[in-house]
């Protein structure tokens, strides 16, 4: 027989009971759209991750106070960042100096060990460019504000604050006095600790906190204990070597030096990972389409007896008319199949529009979505179809 | 009238269960010459329908030979019983068994769909058999809206269609009134004088009597052959 002969014996049954066939093939359908809208959505999140780490830029590598072989917090030297200036490829660091037991409070009347979790840092002016964030509202500190009682909200600490918005009406209360609020930054993925703090400038770190250091009998403010650099494209491994014994030549090793991006880039690997709960819960919903389809071929063949009957008497083989039963359940199978990797990939568009990530449907979804339907209909359709074709004519001829 | 032998059965006994047997074909002989119109007769249980599937080789004879269009049925496979099912012999049932989502037309090409005919040709085909059995202005119609008449119509433009040695006719007017039943059978002549061979199996002897030869059967034998 020719194929389009074949097709159309296998479509006859679908054709003759389009709302049965499409009810049998629904199971198939929502088991597909499952996984493909589960690979889809997985990629699609990790495309996005991805495309933003792209955007903050992979060259960012940060240098921090570590610890002392004793186990003691040490700290980097004072002139650390401006020895990391003498480095090639490295464009200018910025920093920040954490100040330790010092806390920030929405007001006076909070009880001391309500800290909150945030942290306050002095920093650089040069912090905004390096880290790839901005100001959310108000203005980033300048020369004239980091003298004075005067901060900027990471947004992690303005929302653990309180503050929403900038006006002369909104301070915490820092170190032991009013400090006003000049600005929230954007969330800086590259850095989460700068998310948690409340910055303030070196000289008023110096003059309102006492953080200071002694060089040489002169007193500056410092240390830094985080350093942010960017190293030029293609030198990151390079830099990254030499960038501990660059901050500290003395103790290289109380450095800890780190990519962040490569955090990151783990993070989006994770999200890429798939859903395993509602994977399975696909995989059954193929299981018992499948068991669907079967059911309803198994009754096909019992209702359309007299037709295998007439196939037989027109000189069908018995193989002819196996093929048929199996060619219907798989295409059955596959109309679900279809319906179902079409249904996953509009799930997924939908979803991944809404959150602006590029929509990315791994090849491997589609193409096992089909490979998959034409397996569970082939397996689904087996049995029926050698049930049909070893039904003996007469019987299937017999009208009673 | 040519003379050489369609159907040849001699000595065909086909034999049903082990405990107890049944015995519903006992030594049956006889053969069909191309051009014949016969009717096979007798009452329900002597045996015809299971001489008929037998005839169709839709069932192996228990013993005795079955020679179809010169074949003997016995030493063929299953593929090759299909093949002459395919090319050699046409079926007649009573229920019609037409497809009720597929057009007259369709329906008919469908007589050739297993012997290997490109369906261009099947569609040619059936045409002209739908023009033999006057049923050409209703080709693009499905079976629901016929008539019983009309319907039994097709399916023997169906059988016709591939123009096998021998057809095959189960009480073709069982279904059917009177009148409808008396065009079938004024159809099934001249379609015989057009030169096709028929075997007509009925139970009712005033339908088989106006045929030129009836074979009479009782409890799975021939009792008389007359032309």
């Amino acid at each position: 027989m020719r194929l389009n002969d074949s097709f159309r014996v296998a479509s006859v049954g679908l054709r003759a009971r389009p709302l049965r066939a499409a009810l049998s093939a629904l199971g198939i359908a929502i088991g597909t759209a499952a996984i493909v809208a589960i690979l889809g959505l997985s990629s699609s999140s990790q495309a996005g991750l991805l495309a933003e780490i792209d955007r903050l830029g992979t060259n960012l590598l940060t240098v921090e106070a570590g610890q002392s072989i004793t186990g003691e917090d040490a700290s980097l030297p004072l002139e650390a960042p401006a020895r990391l200036t003498l480095l090639a490829h490295v464009q200018r660091p910025a920093d920040t100096a954490l100040i330790k037991h010092e806390y920030v409070y929405r007001n006076p009347m909070i009880p001391v060990g309500n800290t909150g979790g945030l942290q306050i840092r002095a920093t650089s002016l040069n912090l905004l460019p390096v880290l790839s964030t901005g100001m959310a509202r108000g203005t980033w500190l300048n020369a004239g504000t980091a003298r004075e009682p005067v901060a900027v909200l990471g947004s992690a600490a303005a929302a653990q604050l309180g503050i929403d918005r900038v006006d002369p009406e909104r301070r915490v209360w820092l170190g032991d006095q009013w400090f006003d609020v000049a600005g929230i930054l954007q969330p800086s993925p590259l850095a989460p600790d700068v998310d948690t703090s409340v910055l303030i400038g070196y000289p008023a770190a110096r003059r309102y906190l006492g953080y200071v250091a002694l060089v040489g009998g002169e007193r500056k403010a410092g240390p830094a204990s985080s350093i942010y650099v960017r190293a030029a494209t293609g030198h990151e491994a390079a830099v990254q070597s030499r960038l501990a014994r660059t901050a500290n030549p003395q103790a290289p090793d109380e450095v800890n030096v780190s990519q962040p991006s490569d955090v990151l880039t783990a993070r989006a690997a994770a999200a890429g990972a798939f859903d395993s709960l509602f994977l399975g819960l696909g995989v059954v919903a193929l299981i018992v389409g499948a068991v669907g389809v079967a059911n309803i071929m198994i009754i096909s063949v019992l209702e359309r007896r007299s037709e295998i009957g007439l196939r037989r008497a027109l000189g069908a083989t018995k193989r002819q008319i196996r093929s048929q039963f199996l060619a219907e359940s798989i295409l059955l199978a596959v109309l679900g199949g279809v319906v179902g990797v079409l249904a996953g990939i509009a799930a997924t568009a939908v979803y991944a529009s809404s959150k602006h990530w590029a929509i990315v449907i791994p090849a491997e979804a589609w193409s096992g979505g089909i490979a998959s339907a034409i397996l569970i209909g082939a397996l689904a359709g087996l049995m029926p179809a050698i049930r049909a074709s070893r039904m003996p004519p007469t019987v299937a001829l017999r009208t009673v | 009238m040519s003379t050489e032998p369609v159907l040849e059965l001699d000595g065909v006994t086909k034999v049903y269960g082990e405990q107890p047997p049944v015995v519903a074909l006992d030594g049956v002989s006889f053969s069909v010459r191309r051009g014949e119109l016969v009717a096979i007769v007798g009452p329900s249980g002597s045996g015809k329908s299971t001489l008929l599937h037998v005839m169709g080789t839709l069932e192996r004879p228990s013993g005795g030979v079955l020679r179809v269009d010169g074949v003997d049925a016995a030493a063929l496979e299953d593929r090759e019983l299909s093949r002459l099912r395919a090319c050699g012999i046409g079926f007649v049932f009573q229920q019609f068994f037409l497809a009720e989502h597929a057009t007259v037309r369709e329906n008919v090409a469908d007589g050739m769909l297993y012997a290997g005919v490109a369906a261009a040709e099947r569609r040619r085909r059936a045409d002209e058999a739908l023009e033999r059995v006057g049923l050409a202005h209703r080709a693009t119609f499905k079976p629901t809206k016929l008539s019983g008449g009309e319907r039994q119509r097709v399916a023997i433009a169906r059988a016709l269609v591939g123009r096998p040695a021998i057809v095959l006719a189960d009480e073709p007017t069982g279904n059917l009134d009177s009148t409808n039943g008396a065009s079938i059978m004024e159809l099934i002549r001249e379609l015989n004088a057009d030169g096709a061979t028929i075997v007509l199996i009925t139970h009712d002897a005033g339908l088989a009597d106006q045929l030129p030869r009836r074979i009479r059967m009782l409890d799975g034998r021939v009792v008389s052959d007359c032309a």
